[in-house]
């Protein structure tokens, strides 16, 4: 228990103390919000679709929470680098508590991450439905950012340096994104991109936070927990798996 | 005297390369134990092997009674390491590196600020407790793992060139510290270093590797005797210094028949 509380504390104050990175990885989210929101605004509204804000505003949150989260598994890679992995990896304590403290504590980071992109939304505009569902919104965030935070350390213990981060950016994440309905309906897509989104993890994360947030979305929120809750167990214990096969 | 550390034809193979070849010796508890040779020998591999950090190829390994291969876990708990490189978090402070160190070891709260203070004021950086690792300078970090190698007060201290870097002050220092600690606690000491003259003050054992393989051990005395050299360093040179001449003669070799072969072409 100590060990997984000190290994998320680790997180957690590396995401307090480089400011920058925070306040960076808010501009991305941002854009998107405000140039595509009331960009795009006007033509979803004359298609129909209602507002494009309210649409678009879940769907950043979770652009923010998956970049944050890979991010944050990804992180490992720096930990070998820099020789810090090779100290967690002499201490007398299981790989797994190991590996389940950094991702709690990247997922946490990344779940905060969702929250400030939720309050800026909120800023310029975005308005829940209902309040009293964002605290179930906050268990939908980071069940989102285990999600992603697991697959990000799986990823990351299978390469030694930064060389892959750039491959799994735009083959991985970029994808992800995408193809998750963040950006446009699920509804009336071609055959095969509906499939594409349909196999997407974070087409159910993100239709759960339409649902609790502006009450709209594809799969129903039963289907979302369900497909998430798996997804992030199967990752984790293949994360787990190749964590504990890491050789310095 | 019982043995902490019992190696039996350890092997380490990387595809093709043979790091670690057939390495059989022991430790006695409570020895000053220094593992020499010259860069590429297979000492840090073999520090690796013992520390669990890699899985050897063949061969068994018995730390403190337990195989790091099937019990890494309880092989863990025993040993302390400093390694040839850094191991610090940058990003946290001197204070939270050892106190992160303290809480995976399970050292009790009192007992573990009690012990961070002392250490630190024995590396002298009680003064820098509050200010993030990044900040300082390479004597200051190597210091600081030192501290925190011997936090959790282990029965197998590792120290992989841990005076690399370091003032003849601080290293003094630091080498008083542990004989202290031998003394007193009965910590074993597993070290490796490229300073002869160190070796020699403060090894009561010594094993030279080259190649992979121990070529000889014994006690500094032994080693000289058995050379015929006055010094320690006049002793290694002796029994590990032919192989490197052997390899500069025979890339010397390659490349005038490189050359000859390419004037000779040249010519027709």
């Amino acid at each position: 228990m100590k060990t997984i509380y000190i290994l998320w504390l680790r997180q957690l104050k590396h995401y307090f103390r480089s400011r920058s990175r925070m306040i960076g990885s808010l501009g991305q989210p941002l854009l998107f919000l405000l140039a595509l929101g009331y960009g795009l605004g006007a033509v979803f509204q004359k298609a129909g679709e209602g507002n494009y804000f309210q649409f678009l505003a879940p769907g950043v949150i979770g652009m923010s929470i998956i970049f944050t989260a890979i991010f944050s598994g990804i992180e490992l890679i720096w930990d070998r680098q820099f020789g810090f992995l090779k100290e967690t990896m002499v201490a007398p304590v299981s790989r797994m508590n190991i590996m389940i403290g950094r991702t709690l504590g990247g997922a946490t980071v990344a779940t905060m991450q969702g929250v400030v992109v939720f309050f800026l939304a909120v800023l310029f505009g975005f308005r829940p439905y209902n309040w009293f569902l964002v605290p179930i919104v906050l268990i939908a965030m980071l069940l989102v950012a285990l999600l992603f935070t697991a697959l990000g350390t799986a990823i990351a213990s299978l390469l030694d340096d930064m060389q892959g981060f750039q491959l799994i950016m735009n083959f991985l994440v970029m994808p992800l994104f995408f193809l998750s309905g963040a950006l446009f309906p699920l509804e009336g897509l071609p055959a095969v991109l509906a499939w594409l989104t349909r196999i997407d993890p974070l087409s159910y994360g993100i239709d759960s936070f339409r649902i609790l947030l502006v009450h709209a979305g594809t799969f129903g929120l039963a289907l979302d927990a369900s497909v998430l809750a798996v997804v992030t167990a199967l990752l984790l214990v293949i994360g787990s798996y190749l964590f504990s096969k890491i050789e310095i | 005297m019982q043995d902490i550390i019992e190696v039996r034809g350890l092997v380490k193979r990387f595809g093709d390369f043979t790091a670690v070849d057939h390495i059989s010796f022991s430790v006695k508890k409570g020895e000053i134990f220094a593992f020499l040779g010259p860069n590429g020998a297979g000492k840090s591999t073999t520090i690796k092997m013992l520390t669990t950090l890699l899985r050897a190829t063949d061969g068994v390994i018995l730390l403190d009674g337990h195989d790091p291969s099937r019990d890494p876990e309880e092989v863990r708990r025993s040993f302390g390491i400093v390694f040839q490189d850094p191991s610090l978090d940058d990003e946290l402070t001197a204070w939270e590196n050892m106190e992160f160190h303290g809480v995976l070891y399970g050292v009790p709260k009192p007992l573990r600020r009690a012990r961070i203070e002392e250490l630190m004021k024995f590396v002298e950086l009680w003064d820098r407790k509050d200010s993030l690792v990044k900040e300082f300078s390479g004597g200051m970090k190597r210091r600081l793992e030192i501290a925190r190698g011997l936090l959790h007060h282990p029965k197998v201290i590792f120290l992989d060139e841990p005076t690399l870097g370091l003032d003849p002050q601080t290293r003094n220092h630091m080498w008083s510290y542990l004989q202290e600690l031998n003394r007193k606690e009965g910590i074993t000491v597993f070290f490796t270093t490229h300073y002869m003259e160190e070796a020699d003050r403060v090894a009561q054992r010594i094993a030279i590797v080259d190649h992979g393989r121990i070529i000889a051990s014994g006690t500094s005395a032994e080693l000289k005797a058995s050379t015929g050299k006055a010094s320690l360093e006049d002793a290694f040179l002796e029994l590990t210094g032919k192989v490197i001449r052997d390899e500069e003669s025979s890339a010397t070799d390659r490349m005038r028949a490189h050359s000859k072969m390419w004037r000779g072409g040249g010519r027709r």
